[in-house]
This record gives structure tokens, C-alpha cells and sequence, in this order.
């Protein structure tokens, strides 16, 4: 456990001053802060259409939680489990990581779970900041009823399930990426891996289930058909979820094989 | 087995179809300056990455202080620290972030960094990027992640590649200190002979991946027998003339004649001797074999 800890700290140390480490923030910061800037100006239109607070909130949060489930997350997951190794491949230091007096594991879970962990970060902060600035607009634009429901279910909820229906991917990029140095080969199959996703998600194939790369976008689905009723009443472990954990854990397993087995260069 | 820092019995080593170690009986022992040669290629940094385990030995074939590396391999790790190749260096972080980074997986605590940068003399290029520091900077940076942890033994890879003469002198130095103030084991290795033998006290020669000479600094010298060159005039007579007296040519140039070193008195006997007889010597020089017919002697006798 101890060389887990050090594992992870050792991560963050290194990858502080990254592009990967800043994206888990400013993405989210700069997508809510320009759709909050949409409605702002935006703001007579949706005043005068007089949404239901539950339905206000559902428009709003909805604009990135749309974006995110059927583009950005997945080139997120598939950006964040290469620059974690990447940062190894490009410095040529695998073979030093490996040369420490730590177990194996320890440095290959570290890193799964420092991935794990950004996008965590990065998600949180888009359910935070969307709560944020929700408030802030309400303060702003007095005229809207941001303040009479409480949002925090949805939003909880949304971004619980987009986290681990991302968690396949996450597994699968991660070992992509571990085995190839370079950004294309897993940046390319990606590509094709979320283009299928959205596609089969979008036309409904009875096992678009079966791709990790759809998940993200089948399990905000589900979340949109039941809008209508119950925003609470939507299950969190659904069948995507439980194919993208069988699959986030599947793959991390096989993942420690190929690094123990994998000949340091 | 107890006396050695690093043992291997037999190990062979294969990539794939090609066999890159092939039955090396390395024995490295406790407190020695070992110096590991050979010319590219021949198995070293090969070698180096078995001892490390980042290349997977079979079992029973490496031991490191007596203990089997494959059953003992964090223990093992604990006690070694190593410079592999070109330096691990993580080019967006400063050379002190480089290693706190260390220190940070060695559970160390973070002052050791600051202590080591001034040791190789990076304390004014603390805080400068490492992608920005010259190939020599890296090596010392590589040099001081590698002594961080006071390892009781250490493996270097070609550590003076890149230094300039400086550089050089100052890394031989450091070695010749830490082996003999601080008792530790250094496996270094090297393509230069020249440079194994000013700081070495035992050798190891690698060739194709197959050990051909093991032992001390001097059964070495043995090996490699030094010879005189004497560039002297009328070539022709002055070789009957030392044919006469007893001396055995093993060459013979234009101008130089080549024959066995035997000490420093009877070079300077040599040198009276054709200076009685009327020749002029222009110079006399004891010249040792380099490393290619060092190599090609060894070989021979195998």
C-alpha cells in the first residue's frame, strides 16, 4: 500500500506541470464558463420561454453534459491514458520507473489510477462548476428561477454515470498506450473506437453495449429518455455501467500482465 | 558466493532467436571498482538491465549479495543504484524536481536532492529545466539520481559519455572516493580501455555477449604485455644488432622497431647500448596494446 502511495504521489509530482494535469481543470472551467456566457447572453430568449425550474436546469446542465458524453469524454479518457505513460515513453524512463525498489503493480496502478483520478477531477469540477455558475447567473439575471431546484441529483447522478461508463475506455486506451510509444496508433483507434460508439449508440444496435467506447454516450442516453418522469428515479448501475466496470477491470488486469511480462527497452 | 557483490553462474540471456549473454560467470567483488568492457554491442547494457531485473534472468543465475535477484528483487533494488544508458530524465521538470521526484519513490527525505546536486556541481542549474541542460549536465544529473539513495552498489553505464576532460577526471575521482571512503561496489562499464584501467581494480571483458578475461587490474597488464617501440636510424643494422644481443623484435617499420617491455632499467640498457654502437634513438616509448588487439589476443587463446 505504502508503494502505491508513493507511486501516486510520484505521479502527481511529475505531471503537475503538464497539459494533462491542467486539462482536468480547465476543461471544465472554460465549457461551463462558456455556456454560462451563452445563456448570459442569451438571457432575454430563455427569460421569456418561462422553464419550469427542473426544466431550466436540465437545458442548462444538459449543453455540457451533451457535449462531453458523445465527444469530448472519450477523446478525454483516450488523451489522459496517453500522456500518463506517455511522460515515461517521451523521457525514456520507463526503465528507471522500474528499476526502483517498488513493486511492479504499485507503479502500474498509480498510474491507472492517477488517469482514473483526473478524470474524476475533471468531472467533478464540471458538476461543481455547473451548480456554480448556475447560482452565479441566477444572481446575475435575477429573472430566472435557477433557485428553485435543487439540481444536485441530476447532476450527481449524469456525471457519476459518465464517470464510470468512461472507466473501459479508460482500461483499454491505457493499454494502448502502454504498449505503443507513440500518440497515433492509440489516438487513431480511438478516433475509430468513438466514431463507431457514437454511431451504434445513436442508431440503437441492440449490442452497442458490447463497445467501451459507446458507453459514455449510451448511459447519457437512458438519463435523457427518462427525463420526463422522476428525474431521481433513473438507475445509476445500469447495463452500460456494469459493461464498462467488466470491462474497466478485465482489461486493468490483463493490462499488469503485459507490464509484467513487457522487456524494459 | 558471501565475498561478491554481484554473481552470475552461466547466465544466458536471448532476445527473441539472438543471444545477446551467453554463459557469463560474472563475480564482482564487495568494495571493488569493476571494470565492465567491451565494444558496442557486445552485451553490457544488456547485462546491466539483467542485473536490475528490468530484463527477466532465468532463475538461480544472477545473484546480488548472495541473494537470487528474481526472489528478491525489491531487497535486491534497495541496495543498487544505476545508471543505465542515457539518463532517465524527465525533461519538463528541473534538475532538482528530477530528484525530489526520486526521493519521493526512494521515501527519502527531500534535502538529499540539494546535497547531491552540489556533489556533481548542479546546484547553480538547480532550478533550470532539465530538456535544457547539455548531454554532460544530464549525465551528472543521471549520476546523482544513481547515488541518491546511498546505494551500497553501483552500476554505470558508459557514465563518462558526453564529459568533457573536466567532467571526466571529476566522475573518475568521485568513483575512486566512493569505493574507497565509502566501501562501495561499482560496476562500471566502458569501451575504453584506457579509461577502465585508471580506476578500475578488476576488468571484465564482454565480447558477443561471451566473458573473455576475468580478474584483477594487474593479471590484465600481464595479458596485455607492453611493448617498447624505439625509433632509431639505420633501421637495418640497429635490428641485427639487437638480434645479436639477445633481443627478441616483434615488429619492425621503417623506422620503428618493436620489441618486448621488460622494465624501465633494461629499456634505458637498450638505449645505451644502440647509443654505444653509434645510433641515433629519436625516441624509445613503452606502448601498451589497445583494446581491438587486446581483444584479438584474447580471443586467440580462447
Amino acid at each position: 500500500m505504502h508503494a502505491l502511495y508513493i507511486s501516486l504521489v510520484s505521479e502527481f509530482y511529475k505531471s503537475r506541470k503538464t497539459l494533462a494535469f491542467w486539462a482536468a481543470i480547465l476543461l471544465p472551467v472554460i465549457i461551463c464558463a462558456l455556456i454560462s456566457f451563452g445563456f448570459y447572453s442569451d438571457a432575454e430568449k430563455i427569460i421569456a420561454r418561462q422553464y419550469p425550474p427542473m426544466v431550466l436546469w436540465a437545458h442548462y446542465s444538459g449543453a455540457a453534459l451533451g457535449v462531453m458524453g458523445f465527444l469530448i469524454m472519450p477523446f478525454y479518457v483516450i488523451f489522459m491514458a496517453f500522456s500518463v505513460n506517455n511522460i515515461e515513453h517521451k523521457n525514456d524512463t520507463w526503465k528507471m520507473l522500474f528499476a526502483q525498489p517498488l513493486n511492479k503493480f504499485s507503479i502500474y496502478a498509480a498510474k491507472y489510477l492517477y488517469a482514473v483520478l483526473l478524470i474524476f477531477i475533471c468531472l467533478f469540477l464540471f458538476a461543481t462548476l455547473t451548480y456554480a455558475f448556475g447560482h452565479l447567473l441566477q444572481v446575475l439575471l435575477p429573472k430566472l428561477n435557477f433557485n428553485q431546484y435543487n439540481p444536485l441529483n441530476i447532476l450527481v447522478n449524469s456525471y457519476g454515470k459518465l464517470f464510470l461508463s468512461s472507466l473501459g475506455i479508460l482500461s483499454l486506451q491505457f493499454i494502448l498506450s502502454l504498449l505503443w510509444s507513440d500518440f497515433l496508433k492509440p489516438m487513431g483507434i480511438g478516433f475509430i473506437g468513438t466514431i463507431m460508439g457514437i454511431i451504434t449508440a445513436n442508431v440503437g444496435w441492440k449490442y452497442a453495449y458490447l463497445i467501451p467506447y459507446s458507453l459514455p454516450a449510451l448511459s447519457l442516453k437512458m438519463t435523457k429518455v427518462k427525463k420526463g418522469g422522476d428525474p431521481l428515479d433513473f438507475p445509476v448501475f445500469t447495463q452500460e455501467i456494469w459493461t464498462s466496470l467488466i470491462y474497466a477491470l478485465v482489461l486493468f488486469i490483463i493490462g499488469y500482465f503485459i507490464v509484467t511480462k513487457k522487456s524494459i527497452k | 558466493m558471501g565475498n561478491y557483490a554481484i554473481e552470475t553462474v552461466g547466465l544466458n540471456f536471448n532476445f527473441g532467436n539472438q543471444v545477446i549473454v551467453k554463459d557469463l560467470s560474472l563475480q564482482v567483488p564487495k568494495g571493488s571498482i569493476y571494470g565492465f568492457l567491451g565494444p558496442n554491442g557486445a552485451g553490457k547494457t544488456t547485462t546491466i538491465k539483467i542485473l536490475l531485473n528490468l530484463l527477466k534472468s532465468p532463475s538461480d543465475q544472477v545473484f546480488i549479495f548472495g541473494k537470487e535477484i528474481n526472489s528478491n528483487r525489491i531487497a535486491t533494488l534497495k541496495r543498487i543504484g544505476a545508471l543505465v544508458e542515457q539518463p532517465a530524465i524527465y525533461g519538463h521538470l528541473t534538475g532538482k524536481e528530477n530528484l525530489i521526484n526520486r526521493c519521493i519513490l526512494l521515501g527519502i527525505k527531500k534535502t538529499k536532492a540539494d546535497e547531491m546536486l552540489s556533489l556533481v556541481g548542479l546546484t547553480d542549474a538547480a532550478n533550470k529545466k532539465a530538456s535544457k541542460y547539455s548531454l554532460g549536465m544530464k549525465q551528472r544529473l543521471g549520476i546523482a539520481q544513481a547515488l541518491i539513495s546511498d546505494p551500497e552498489l553501483l552500476l554505470l553505464d558508459e557514465p563518462t559519455n558526453g564529459l568533457d576532460p573536466n567532467g571526466i577526471i571529476e566522475v573518475r575521482n568521485l568513483m575512486i572516493d566512493l569505493a574507497t571512503k565509502h566501501q562501495k561496489t561499482i560496476l562500471v562499464s566502458s569501451h575504453l580501455l584506457a579509461e577502465i584501467e585508471r580506476t578500475a581494480t578488476h576488468v571484465g571483458i564482454i565480447n558477443k555477449g561471451q566473458l573473455l578475461f576475468q580478474g584483477t587490474i594487474n593479471e590484465l597488464h600481464l595479458l596485455s604485455k607492453p611493448m617498447l617501440e624505439i625509433e632509431v636510424d639505420k633501421i637495418e643494422s640497429a635490428s641485427s644488432l639487437l638480434t645479436k644481443s639477445g633481443y627478441e623484435i616483434i615488429a619492425k617499420t621503417e623506422k620503428i622497431i618493436t620489441i618486448p617491455f621488460t622494465s624501465s632499467q633494461k629499456s634505458g640498457e637498450l638505449n645505451t647500448l644502440l647509443i654505444q654502437n653509434g645510433f641515433t634513438v629519436s625516441s624509445l616509448y613503452q606502448q601498451r596494446k589497445d583494446l581491438e588487439n587486446l581483444f584479438l589476443d584474447i580471443t586467440k587463446t580462447n
